[in-house]
Protein backbone atom coordinates (compact mmCIF):
# COMPACT_ATOMS: atom_id res chain seq x y z
CA UNK A 1 0.00 0.00 0.00
CA UNK A 2 1.45 3.28 -0.87
CA UNK A 3 0.37 4.72 2.50
CA UNK A 4 1.92 2.67 4.42
CA UNK A 5 4.95 3.64 2.88
CA UNK A 6 4.75 7.39 3.42
CA UNK A 7 4.13 5.96 7.04
CA UNK A 8 6.90 4.25 7.33
CA UNK A 9 8.99 7.29 5.64
CA UNK A 10 6.96 9.63 8.62
CA UNK A 11 8.42 6.87 10.97
CA UNK A 12 11.75 7.26 9.64
CA UNK A 13 11.69 10.74 9.91
CA UNK A 14 10.67 11.52 13.64
CA UNK A 15 13.27 8.28 14.91
CA UNK A 16 16.06 10.67 13.49
CA UNK A 17 14.44 13.65 15.31
CA UNK A 18 15.35 11.67 18.71
CA UNK A 19 19.03 10.58 17.63
CA UNK A 20 22.10 12.85 18.11
CA UNK A 21 23.38 15.06 15.61
CA UNK A 22 26.39 13.49 13.71
CA UNK A 23 27.87 17.31 13.00
CA UNK A 24 31.44 17.93 14.41
CA UNK A 25 30.98 21.39 15.32
CA UNK A 26 34.25 22.24 14.30
CA UNK A 27 36.12 24.99 15.96
CA UNK A 28 34.62 23.85 19.20
CA UNK A 29 34.94 19.92 18.88
CA UNK A 30 38.34 18.40 16.94
CA UNK A 31 37.72 17.13 13.31
CA UNK A 32 39.05 13.44 13.40
CA UNK A 33 41.54 13.25 10.50
CA UNK A 34 43.08 9.67 9.39
CA UNK A 35 46.76 9.48 10.12
CA UNK A 36 47.80 9.71 6.81
CA UNK A 37 45.69 12.45 5.62
CA UNK A 38 47.98 14.93 3.65
CA UNK A 39 48.95 18.31 5.21
CA UNK A 40 51.33 20.61 6.12
CA UNK A 41 54.81 19.25 5.65
CA UNK A 42 57.36 18.56 8.91
CA UNK A 43 60.91 18.45 8.37
CA UNK A 44 62.66 15.83 10.68
CA UNK A 45 65.36 15.11 12.53
CA UNK A 46 67.18 11.98 13.25
CA UNK A 47 66.29 10.94 16.57
CA UNK A 48 69.21 10.96 19.34
CA UNK A 49 71.84 12.96 17.32
CA UNK A 50 69.02 15.62 16.58
CA UNK A 51 70.93 16.40 13.21
CA UNK A 52 68.41 17.13 10.37
CA UNK A 53 67.77 14.48 7.88
CA UNK A 54 67.71 17.10 5.32
CA UNK A 55 70.99 16.97 3.16
CA UNK A 56 70.22 19.51 0.49
CA UNK A 57 69.80 17.57 -2.92
CA UNK A 58 66.97 19.49 -4.10
CA UNK A 59 64.81 16.16 -5.38
CA UNK A 60 62.26 17.24 -3.33
CA UNK A 61 61.98 20.79 -5.23
CA UNK A 62 62.69 18.82 -8.84
CA UNK A 63 59.53 16.06 -7.73
CA UNK A 64 57.10 18.75 -7.21
CA UNK A 65 54.80 19.15 -10.08
CA UNK A 66 54.04 22.71 -9.04
CA UNK A 67 57.25 24.09 -8.53
CA UNK A 68 56.48 25.12 -4.78
CA UNK A 69 59.45 23.65 -3.23
CA UNK A 70 62.90 26.41 -3.14
CA UNK A 71 65.58 24.58 -1.67
CA UNK A 72 69.32 26.37 -1.05
CA UNK A 73 72.43 24.06 -0.33
CA UNK A 74 75.10 24.92 1.74
CA UNK A 75 78.52 22.56 2.87
CA UNK A 76 78.33 22.20 6.52
CA UNK A 77 81.01 22.99 9.10
CA UNK A 78 82.67 19.62 9.98
CA UNK A 79 83.10 20.85 13.73
CA UNK A 80 78.97 22.02 14.23
CA UNK A 81 77.37 19.82 11.11
CA UNK A 82 73.38 20.45 10.77
CA UNK A 83 73.13 17.35 8.80
CA UNK A 84 75.00 14.18 9.28
CA UNK A 85 76.22 14.74 5.27
CA UNK A 86 78.04 17.02 2.98
CA UNK A 87 75.87 19.56 2.56
CA UNK A 88 72.38 20.90 3.88
CA UNK A 89 69.67 22.60 3.52
CA UNK A 90 70.45 26.55 4.25
CA UNK A 91 67.13 27.58 3.36
CA UNK A 92 64.01 25.21 2.42
CA UNK A 93 61.07 27.01 1.59
CA UNK A 94 57.66 25.66 0.71
CA UNK A 95 55.25 27.55 -0.94
CA UNK A 96 51.52 26.86 0.75
CA UNK A 97 49.28 28.48 -2.09
CA UNK A 98 51.29 26.62 -4.85
CA UNK A 99 51.32 23.27 -3.05
CA UNK A 100 48.47 20.70 -4.01
CA UNK A 101 49.75 17.99 -1.27
CA UNK A 102 50.24 15.08 -3.44
CA UNK A 103 53.23 14.22 -1.46
CA UNK A 104 55.43 13.44 -4.21
CA UNK A 105 58.34 15.56 -2.43
CA UNK A 106 57.82 12.83 0.28
CA UNK A 107 58.28 10.03 -2.06
CA UNK A 108 61.24 11.44 -3.64
CA UNK A 109 63.44 12.60 -0.51
CA UNK A 110 66.19 10.20 -0.17
CA UNK A 111 66.70 10.39 3.48
CA UNK A 112 62.69 10.56 4.88
CA UNK A 113 63.23 14.49 6.14
CA UNK A 114 60.13 15.80 4.29
CA UNK A 115 56.97 14.15 5.36
CA UNK A 116 53.98 15.15 5.13
CA UNK A 117 52.00 15.81 8.44
CA UNK A 118 48.66 16.45 9.51
CA UNK A 119 47.91 20.31 9.71
CA UNK A 120 45.78 21.95 7.93
CA UNK A 121 44.92 24.80 9.47
CA UNK A 122 46.95 27.60 7.69
CA UNK A 123 44.42 30.46 6.23
CA UNK A 124 46.09 33.66 6.45
CA UNK A 125 45.47 37.23 5.42
CA UNK A 126 48.99 37.93 2.56
CA UNK A 127 50.85 35.87 0.16
CA UNK A 128 54.19 36.11 1.37
CA UNK A 129 52.66 34.62 4.53
CA UNK A 130 52.26 31.51 3.07
CA UNK A 131 56.05 30.93 2.35
CA UNK A 132 57.01 28.61 5.22
CA UNK A 133 60.52 28.41 5.87
CA UNK A 134 62.50 25.74 8.06
CA UNK A 135 61.50 27.24 11.42
CA UNK A 136 58.10 26.98 10.34
CA UNK A 137 58.56 23.36 9.22
CA UNK A 138 61.07 21.65 11.54
CA UNK A 139 59.77 19.23 14.07
CA UNK A 140 58.76 20.78 16.77
CA UNK A 141 56.79 23.23 15.86
CA UNK A 142 53.58 23.03 16.48
CA UNK A 143 50.45 25.29 14.15
CA UNK A 144 50.98 27.23 11.05
CA UNK A 145 52.33 30.75 11.15
CA UNK A 146 48.84 32.69 11.58
CA UNK A 147 47.86 29.72 14.56
CA UNK A 148 51.42 30.31 16.27
CA UNK A 149 50.84 34.60 15.89
CA UNK A 150 47.25 33.95 17.07
CA UNK A 151 48.67 32.19 20.34
CA UNK A 152 51.76 34.62 20.73
CA UNK A 153 49.08 37.71 20.79
CA UNK A 154 46.32 35.90 23.66
CA UNK A 155 49.04 34.39 25.38
CA UNK A 156 47.04 30.57 25.04
CA UNK A 157 49.24 27.43 23.38
CA UNK A 158 48.34 26.94 20.15
CA UNK A 159 45.37 25.13 19.81
CA UNK A 160 45.47 22.36 16.62
CA UNK A 161 41.40 21.60 15.57
CA UNK A 162 41.68 18.45 14.40
CA UNK A 163 42.71 14.82 16.38
CA UNK A 164 44.41 11.65 14.47
CA UNK A 165 42.39 8.80 14.46
CA UNK A 166 44.97 6.30 15.58
CA UNK A 167 47.84 8.32 16.21
CA UNK A 168 50.44 9.91 14.44
CA UNK A 169 52.12 8.39 11.22
CA UNK A 170 55.76 6.41 12.01
CA UNK A 171 57.50 8.52 9.25
CA UNK A 172 56.27 11.76 11.48
CA UNK A 173 59.27 11.43 14.13
CA UNK A 174 58.76 13.11 17.02
CA UNK A 175 55.83 14.54 16.09
CA UNK A 176 52.67 14.67 18.23
CA UNK A 177 49.04 15.40 17.63
CA UNK A 178 45.81 15.29 19.67
CA UNK A 179 44.34 12.07 19.81
CA UNK B 1 -16.21 57.33 26.55
CA UNK B 2 -18.62 56.07 24.51
CA UNK B 3 -19.76 52.50 24.21
CA UNK B 4 -18.88 52.51 20.49
CA UNK B 5 -15.40 54.12 21.26
CA UNK B 6 -14.54 51.58 24.09
CA UNK B 7 -15.65 48.80 21.72
CA UNK B 8 -13.55 50.17 18.81
CA UNK B 9 -10.53 50.45 21.24
CA UNK B 10 -10.64 47.11 22.86
CA UNK B 11 -11.07 45.42 18.86
CA UNK B 12 -8.19 47.42 17.52
CA UNK B 13 -6.30 46.70 20.69
CA UNK B 14 -7.13 42.81 20.26
CA UNK B 15 -6.31 42.80 16.80
CA UNK B 16 -2.72 44.21 17.27
CA UNK B 17 -2.18 42.04 19.80
CA UNK B 18 -3.34 39.14 17.91
CA UNK B 19 -0.92 40.29 14.83
CA UNK B 20 2.33 40.81 17.13
CA UNK B 21 1.35 36.68 18.62
CA UNK B 22 0.84 35.98 14.73
CA UNK B 23 4.53 37.56 13.95
CA UNK B 24 5.98 36.48 16.90
CA UNK B 25 4.96 33.00 15.93
CA UNK B 26 6.01 33.58 12.54
CA UNK B 27 9.48 34.77 13.55
CA UNK B 28 10.13 31.80 16.00
CA UNK B 29 8.60 29.09 13.64
CA UNK B 30 11.48 29.99 10.92
CA UNK B 31 14.17 28.62 13.82
CA UNK B 32 12.12 26.09 14.75
CA UNK B 33 11.15 24.56 11.39
CA UNK B 34 14.60 24.67 10.82
CA UNK B 35 16.31 23.36 14.05
CA UNK B 36 13.60 20.60 13.57
CA UNK B 37 14.19 20.26 10.07
CA UNK B 38 18.41 19.61 10.63
CA UNK B 39 17.71 17.31 13.91
CA UNK B 40 15.70 15.08 11.23
CA UNK B 41 18.72 14.96 8.79
CA UNK B 42 20.65 14.53 12.00
CA UNK B 43 22.12 17.57 11.80
CA UNK B 44 22.44 20.52 14.71
CA UNK B 45 20.67 23.30 13.10
CA UNK B 46 21.23 27.36 13.40
CA UNK B 47 22.67 27.58 16.89
CA UNK B 48 24.78 30.24 16.59
CA UNK B 49 23.21 33.28 17.34
CA UNK B 50 22.27 33.72 21.34
CA UNK B 51 22.11 30.61 23.44
CA UNK B 52 20.87 28.22 21.26
CA UNK B 53 20.72 29.99 18.09
CA UNK B 54 16.80 31.62 19.99
CA UNK B 55 18.22 35.15 18.32
CA UNK B 56 18.40 34.06 15.11
CA UNK B 57 14.75 35.12 14.33
CA UNK B 58 15.78 38.96 15.75
CA UNK B 59 19.13 38.64 13.14
CA UNK B 60 16.98 37.64 10.45
CA UNK B 61 14.56 40.82 11.03
CA UNK B 62 17.27 43.10 10.79
CA UNK B 63 18.71 41.26 7.71
CA UNK B 64 15.64 41.84 6.04
CA UNK B 65 14.79 45.28 6.74
CA UNK B 66 17.89 46.68 6.27
CA UNK B 67 18.91 44.62 3.22
CA UNK B 68 18.88 46.32 -0.09
CA UNK B 69 15.21 46.70 -1.40
CA UNK B 70 15.88 46.09 -4.89
CA UNK B 71 12.92 46.85 -7.48
CA UNK B 72 13.58 45.24 -11.06
CA UNK B 73 12.98 47.37 -13.84
CA UNK B 74 10.65 45.58 -15.69
CA UNK B 75 8.58 46.00 -12.62
CA UNK B 76 4.92 47.29 -12.08
CA UNK B 77 6.24 49.31 -9.42
CA UNK B 78 2.40 50.04 -7.45
CA UNK B 79 1.74 46.18 -8.23
CA UNK B 80 4.63 44.63 -7.55
CA UNK B 81 4.82 46.75 -4.33
CA UNK B 82 1.46 46.07 -2.87
CA UNK B 83 1.38 42.19 -3.57
CA UNK B 84 3.40 41.12 -0.39
CA UNK B 85 0.92 43.37 1.26
CA UNK B 86 -2.08 41.82 0.32
CA UNK B 87 -0.84 38.50 0.78
CA UNK B 88 0.04 39.33 4.37
CA UNK B 89 -2.66 41.33 4.74
CA UNK B 90 -5.26 38.67 4.21
CA UNK B 91 -3.47 36.38 5.82
CA UNK B 92 -3.61 38.10 8.82
CA UNK B 93 -7.10 39.40 8.54
CA UNK B 94 -8.00 35.41 8.34
CA UNK B 95 -6.96 34.63 11.47
CA UNK B 96 -9.16 36.85 13.65
CA UNK B 97 -12.48 35.11 13.32
CA UNK B 98 -11.25 31.95 14.96
CA UNK B 99 -12.61 32.05 18.46
CA UNK B 100 -9.51 30.90 21.42
CA UNK B 101 -11.56 30.33 24.42
CA UNK B 102 -15.63 31.08 25.68
CA UNK B 103 -16.91 34.48 25.43
CA UNK B 104 -16.36 37.68 28.12
CA UNK B 105 -13.03 34.89 29.28
CA UNK B 106 -10.06 36.88 28.04
CA UNK B 107 -10.35 39.65 31.09
CA UNK B 108 -13.90 40.06 30.35
CA UNK B 109 -13.89 40.38 26.96
CA UNK B 110 -14.41 37.60 23.68
CA UNK B 111 -11.23 36.43 22.93
CA UNK B 112 -11.34 36.78 19.07
CA UNK B 113 -11.28 40.22 17.30
CA UNK B 114 -14.24 39.22 14.84
CA UNK B 115 -17.14 36.99 14.81
CA UNK B 116 -18.94 37.07 11.92
CA UNK B 117 -22.23 34.24 11.31
CA UNK B 118 -20.60 32.89 8.46
CA UNK B 119 -17.02 32.54 10.40
CA UNK B 120 -15.89 29.02 7.77
CA UNK B 121 -17.16 30.95 4.83
CA UNK B 122 -15.65 34.23 5.59
CA UNK B 123 -12.22 32.64 6.60
CA UNK B 124 -12.12 30.80 3.10
CA UNK B 125 -13.15 33.52 1.43
CA UNK B 126 -10.37 35.55 2.77
CA UNK B 127 -7.97 32.90 2.29
CA UNK B 128 -8.55 32.77 -1.18
CA UNK B 129 -8.05 36.52 -1.86
CA UNK B 130 -3.99 35.78 -0.43
CA UNK B 131 -3.65 34.05 -3.69
CA UNK B 132 -3.84 37.91 -5.47
CA UNK B 133 -0.89 38.50 -3.65
CA UNK B 134 0.78 35.72 -4.93
CA UNK B 135 -0.30 36.22 -8.73
CA UNK B 136 0.07 39.61 -8.58
CA UNK B 137 3.64 39.24 -7.19
CA UNK B 138 4.35 37.10 -9.86
CA UNK B 139 2.98 38.86 -12.49
CA UNK B 140 3.97 42.35 -11.21
CA UNK B 141 7.72 41.29 -11.35
CA UNK B 142 7.98 41.32 -14.98
CA UNK B 143 10.13 38.73 -15.44
CA UNK B 144 9.49 34.92 -16.71
CA UNK B 145 10.20 32.49 -13.98
CA UNK B 146 8.17 34.81 -11.45
CA UNK B 147 5.12 34.54 -13.56
CA UNK B 148 5.79 30.54 -14.23
CA UNK B 149 5.56 30.42 -10.54
CA UNK B 150 2.33 32.86 -9.94
CA UNK B 151 0.51 31.23 -12.78
CA UNK B 152 1.40 27.51 -11.25
CA UNK B 153 0.29 28.79 -7.47
CA UNK B 154 -2.82 30.54 -8.49
CA UNK B 155 -4.07 27.22 -10.44
CA UNK B 156 -2.88 24.81 -7.94
CA UNK B 157 -5.17 27.24 -5.19
CA UNK B 158 -8.14 27.64 -7.01
CA UNK B 159 -7.82 24.42 -7.84
CA UNK B 160 -7.33 22.69 -4.19
CA UNK B 161 -9.95 25.50 -3.04
CA UNK B 162 -12.46 23.25 -4.24
CA UNK B 163 -11.67 20.10 -2.49
CA UNK B 164 -11.15 21.97 0.42
CA UNK B 165 -14.37 23.94 0.38
CA UNK B 166 -16.22 20.69 -0.51
CA UNK B 167 -14.50 19.03 2.45
CA UNK B 168 -16.25 21.03 4.89
CA UNK B 169 -19.33 20.45 3.53
CA UNK B 170 -20.02 17.60 5.42
CA UNK B 171 -19.19 19.27 8.22
CA UNK B 172 -21.80 22.57 8.01
CA UNK B 173 -24.52 20.11 7.26
CA UNK B 174 -23.89 18.02 10.15
CA UNK B 175 -23.15 21.08 12.44
CA UNK B 176 -25.75 23.52 10.79
CA UNK B 177 -24.02 26.47 11.48
CA UNK B 178 -20.69 28.63 9.99
CA UNK B 179 -19.50 30.06 12.98
CA UNK B 180 -16.92 28.35 14.65
CA UNK B 181 -18.51 29.22 17.95
CA UNK B 182 -21.58 26.79 17.50
CA UNK B 183 -18.78 24.18 15.86
CA UNK B 184 -17.04 24.11 18.70
CA UNK B 185 -20.06 24.23 20.91
CA UNK B 186 -21.59 21.24 18.56
CA UNK B 187 -18.06 19.35 19.24
CA UNK B 188 -18.29 19.34 23.18
CA UNK B 189 -21.83 18.11 23.21
CA UNK B 190 -21.19 15.25 20.24
CA UNK B 191 -17.40 14.61 20.18
CA UNK B 192 -14.80 15.85 18.21
CA UNK B 193 -15.56 16.23 14.47
CA UNK B 194 -12.79 14.11 13.67
CA UNK B 195 -14.65 10.91 14.46
CA UNK B 196 -17.45 12.08 12.00
CA UNK B 197 -15.84 13.55 9.50
CA UNK B 198 -12.24 11.40 9.37
CA UNK B 199 -12.55 10.85 5.11
CA UNK B 200 -13.28 15.05 5.34
CA UNK B 201 -10.56 15.47 7.77
CA UNK B 202 -7.70 13.64 5.54
CA UNK B 203 -8.88 15.48 2.46
CA UNK B 204 -8.95 18.70 4.20
CA UNK B 205 -5.44 18.31 5.67
CA UNK B 206 -4.30 17.28 2.06
CA UNK B 207 -6.42 20.31 0.73
CA UNK B 208 -4.66 22.74 3.52
CA UNK B 209 -1.34 21.57 2.97
CA UNK B 210 -1.84 22.90 -0.73
CA UNK B 211 -3.40 25.89 0.11
CA UNK B 212 -0.52 27.14 2.01
CA UNK B 213 2.11 25.88 -0.56
CA UNK B 214 3.69 23.65 1.62
CA UNK B 215 5.49 20.57 0.54
CA UNK B 216 4.56 18.40 -0.62
CA UNK B 217 2.86 20.85 -2.64
CA UNK B 218 5.08 23.90 -2.78
CA UNK B 219 5.23 23.65 -7.13
CA UNK B 220 5.17 28.01 -6.76
CA UNK B 221 8.95 27.55 -5.26
CA UNK B 222 10.18 24.73 -7.12
CA UNK B 223 13.54 26.03 -6.74
CA UNK B 224 14.93 23.13 -9.58
CA UNK B 225 12.55 23.98 -12.34
CA UNK B 226 11.66 27.97 -11.39
CA UNK B 227 14.02 29.54 -9.38
CA UNK B 228 12.21 30.64 -6.55
CA UNK B 229 8.92 31.22 -8.49
CA UNK B 230 6.88 34.44 -7.71
CA UNK B 231 9.79 35.33 -5.01
CA UNK B 232 12.33 35.13 -7.30
CA UNK B 233 12.55 38.99 -7.78
CA UNK B 234 11.44 40.14 -4.74
CA UNK B 235 14.29 40.91 -1.65
CA UNK B 236 14.53 42.42 1.32
CA UNK B 237 11.59 43.01 3.19
CA UNK B 238 9.10 42.53 0.46
CA UNK B 239 10.31 38.73 0.59
CA UNK B 240 10.61 38.61 4.05
CA UNK B 241 6.52 39.76 3.77
CA UNK B 242 5.80 36.78 1.64
CA UNK B 243 7.50 34.47 4.16
CA UNK B 244 5.29 36.00 6.74
CA UNK B 245 2.33 35.66 4.74
CA UNK B 246 3.00 31.60 3.66
CA UNK B 247 3.42 30.85 7.45
CA UNK B 248 0.61 33.24 9.07
CA UNK B 249 -1.32 31.19 6.38
CA UNK B 250 -0.16 27.68 7.84
CA UNK B 251 -0.90 29.00 11.73
CA UNK B 252 -4.38 30.22 10.33
CA UNK B 253 -5.02 26.29 8.63
CA UNK B 254 -3.55 24.79 11.52
CA UNK B 255 -5.74 26.62 13.71
CA UNK B 256 -8.89 26.04 11.34
CA UNK B 257 -7.95 22.20 11.66
CA UNK B 258 -8.18 22.32 14.91
CA UNK B 259 -11.11 24.50 15.62
CA UNK B 260 -13.07 22.49 13.06
CA UNK B 261 -11.81 18.97 13.54
CA UNK B 262 -10.23 18.36 17.09
CA UNK B 263 -12.87 20.31 19.44
CA UNK B 264 -11.43 23.80 18.85
CA UNK B 265 -10.62 25.89 22.01
CA UNK B 266 -11.84 23.01 24.56
CA UNK B 267 -9.88 21.15 26.11
CA UNK B 268 -10.80 16.69 26.80
CA UNK B 269 -13.61 16.60 29.15
CA UNK B 270 -12.10 14.10 31.09
CA UNK B 271 -9.77 16.32 32.25
CA UNK B 272 -12.42 18.10 33.95
CA UNK B 273 -12.31 14.99 36.65
CA UNK B 274 -8.75 15.67 37.57
CA UNK B 275 -9.18 19.78 37.66
CA UNK B 276 -12.38 21.31 37.04
CA UNK B 277 -12.94 23.39 34.54
CA UNK B 278 -9.42 23.07 32.80
CA UNK B 279 -11.33 21.99 29.23
CA UNK B 280 -13.01 26.01 29.35
CA UNK B 281 -10.01 27.34 29.33
CA UNK B 282 -9.22 29.93 27.24
CA UNK B 283 -6.18 29.82 24.55
CA UNK B 284 -4.23 27.28 26.10
CA UNK B 285 -5.62 24.57 24.05
CA UNK B 286 -5.76 25.99 20.75
CA UNK B 287 -2.48 27.18 20.93
CA UNK B 288 -1.40 23.31 21.95
CA UNK B 289 -3.55 22.33 19.14
CA UNK B 290 -1.93 24.64 16.60
CA UNK B 291 1.27 23.58 17.88
CA UNK B 292 0.64 20.01 17.13
CA UNK B 293 -0.63 20.83 13.33
CA UNK B 294 2.46 23.34 12.74
CA UNK B 295 4.78 19.97 13.78
CA UNK B 296 2.73 18.28 11.29
CA UNK B 297 3.48 20.40 8.68
CA UNK B 298 7.29 20.74 10.02
CA UNK B 299 7.48 16.95 9.81
CA UNK B 300 5.89 16.45 6.23
CA UNK B 301 8.60 18.89 4.93
CA UNK B 302 11.21 16.50 6.42
CA UNK B 303 10.18 13.49 4.42
CA UNK B 304 7.92 13.88 1.40
CA UNK B 305 8.96 14.69 -1.76
CA UNK B 306 7.97 17.34 -3.95
CA UNK B 307 5.00 16.11 -6.75
CA UNK B 308 5.59 17.13 -10.43
CA UNK B 309 2.75 19.65 -11.47
CA UNK B 310 0.51 17.55 -13.72
CA UNK B 311 0.66 15.22 -11.42
CA UNK B 312 -0.70 17.84 -8.66
CA UNK B 313 -3.31 19.13 -11.01
CA UNK B 314 -4.61 15.37 -11.40
CA UNK B 315 -4.18 14.62 -7.64
CA UNK B 316 -6.31 17.53 -6.71
CA UNK B 317 -9.13 17.79 -9.42
CA UNK B 318 -9.55 13.34 -9.89
CA UNK B 319 -9.35 12.54 -6.40
CA UNK B 320 -9.44 14.99 -3.75
CA UNK B 321 -12.46 17.01 -5.56
CA UNK B 322 -14.87 14.06 -6.50
CA UNK B 323 -14.07 12.37 -3.02
CA UNK B 324 -15.21 15.67 -1.31
CA UNK B 325 -18.24 15.47 -3.33
CA UNK B 326 -18.39 11.90 -2.46
CA UNK B 327 -17.60 12.62 1.14
CA UNK B 328 -20.67 15.54 0.96
CA UNK B 329 -23.18 13.22 -0.73
CA UNK B 330 -22.47 10.23 1.99
CA UNK B 331 -23.24 12.89 5.26
CA UNK B 332 -26.29 13.99 2.87
CA UNK B 333 -27.65 10.79 2.64
CA UNK B 334 -26.85 9.99 6.28
CA UNK B 335 -28.77 13.18 7.69
CA UNK B 336 -31.95 12.60 5.13
CA UNK B 337 -32.52 8.82 5.94
CA UNK B 338 -31.17 8.63 9.86
CA UNK B 339 -34.53 8.40 11.19
CA UNK B 340 -33.73 7.98 14.74
CA UNK B 341 -29.97 6.32 14.13
CA UNK B 342 -27.09 7.95 16.13
CA UNK B 343 -24.00 9.75 15.10
CA UNK B 344 -21.93 6.86 15.22
CA UNK B 345 -23.07 5.01 12.23
CA UNK B 346 -21.79 8.28 10.18
CA UNK B 347 -18.51 7.69 11.74
CA UNK B 348 -18.40 3.91 10.82
CA UNK B 349 -19.26 5.08 7.27
CA UNK B 350 -17.04 7.71 7.21
CA UNK B 351 -14.30 5.81 8.61
CA UNK B 352 -14.64 3.28 6.39
CA UNK B 353 -14.37 5.42 3.36
CA UNK B 354 -11.08 6.48 4.50
CA UNK B 355 -10.05 2.86 5.33
CA UNK B 356 -11.19 2.06 1.59
CA UNK B 357 -9.10 5.24 0.33
CA UNK B 358 -5.82 3.96 2.32
CA UNK B 359 -5.88 0.43 1.50
CA UNK B 360 -6.87 1.25 -2.61
CA UNK B 361 -4.20 3.69 -2.86
CA UNK B 362 -2.11 1.96 -5.00
CA UNK B 363 -4.72 1.27 -7.11
CA UNK B 364 -6.15 4.85 -7.28
CA UNK B 365 -2.14 6.12 -7.96
CA UNK B 366 -2.65 5.35 -12.01
CA UNK B 367 -5.42 8.76 -11.00
CA UNK B 368 -2.86 11.13 -10.52
CA UNK B 369 0.19 9.27 -12.10
CA UNK B 370 -0.26 8.40 -15.70
CA UNK B 371 -0.53 11.32 -18.37
CA UNK B 372 -3.46 11.48 -20.31
CA UNK B 373 -1.98 13.16 -22.77
CA UNK B 374 -0.66 10.26 -26.07
CA UNK B 375 2.00 11.61 -28.34
CA UNK B 376 0.99 11.71 -32.12
CA UNK B 377 3.69 9.45 -32.56
CA UNK B 378 2.67 6.12 -30.63
CA UNK B 379 -0.40 5.75 -33.36
CA UNK B 380 2.76 4.91 -35.85
CA UNK B 381 5.07 3.25 -33.51
CA UNK B 382 5.43 0.00 -33.48
CA UNK B 383 4.43 -1.36 -30.23
CA UNK B 384 6.93 -1.92 -27.31
CA UNK B 385 7.11 -5.41 -25.79
CA UNK B 386 5.69 -5.35 -22.27
CA UNK B 387 7.69 -3.57 -19.87
CA UNK B 388 7.82 -5.43 -15.82
CA UNK B 389 5.53 -4.35 -13.34
CA UNK B 390 7.22 -1.73 -11.24
CA UNK B 391 8.09 -2.55 -8.07
CA UNK B 392 5.25 -1.35 -5.33
CA UNK B 393 5.89 1.59 -3.82
CA UNK B 394 8.40 2.78 -6.67
CA UNK B 395 7.12 5.63 -9.17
Amino acid sequence: MGVLEIARGMGLTLGKMFQKPLTVSYPEQRATLQPRFRGRHVLTRHPGTNLEKCIGCSLCAAACPAYAIYVEAAENDPANPTSPGERYAKVYEINMLRCIFCGMCEEACPTGAVVMGNEFEMADYRYGDFVYGKEDMLVGTQGSLPQRREAAKSGKPVRLGFQVDGGVRAELEGVTYPK
Amino acid sequence: MPDWLAALLITLLKAVLVTLALLTTFAYMTLVERRLLARMQLRPGPNRVGPMGLLQPAADAIKSIFKEDVTVTLADKLVYTLAPIIAIGMALSAFGGLPAGPAKSLFGEDPWVYNLNTGVLALLALTSMGVYGIFLGGWASGSKYPILGGLRSSAQMISYELGMGLSLLGLLMLVGTTSFQGIVAWQATNGWMLIFQSLGFALFLISSFAEVNRTPFDLPEAEQEIVAGYLTEYSAIKWALFQMAEYVNMITASAVMSTLFFGGWKGPQFLNGLIPGISDWPIIWLVVKIAFFLFTFIWVRATLPRLRYDQLMRFGWKLVLPLALGNTMITAAFLAYRGSGGLWFLAILSFAGLAALLIMSDRVRPLWNQPTIRREDDAVRPALPARPARPAGGD
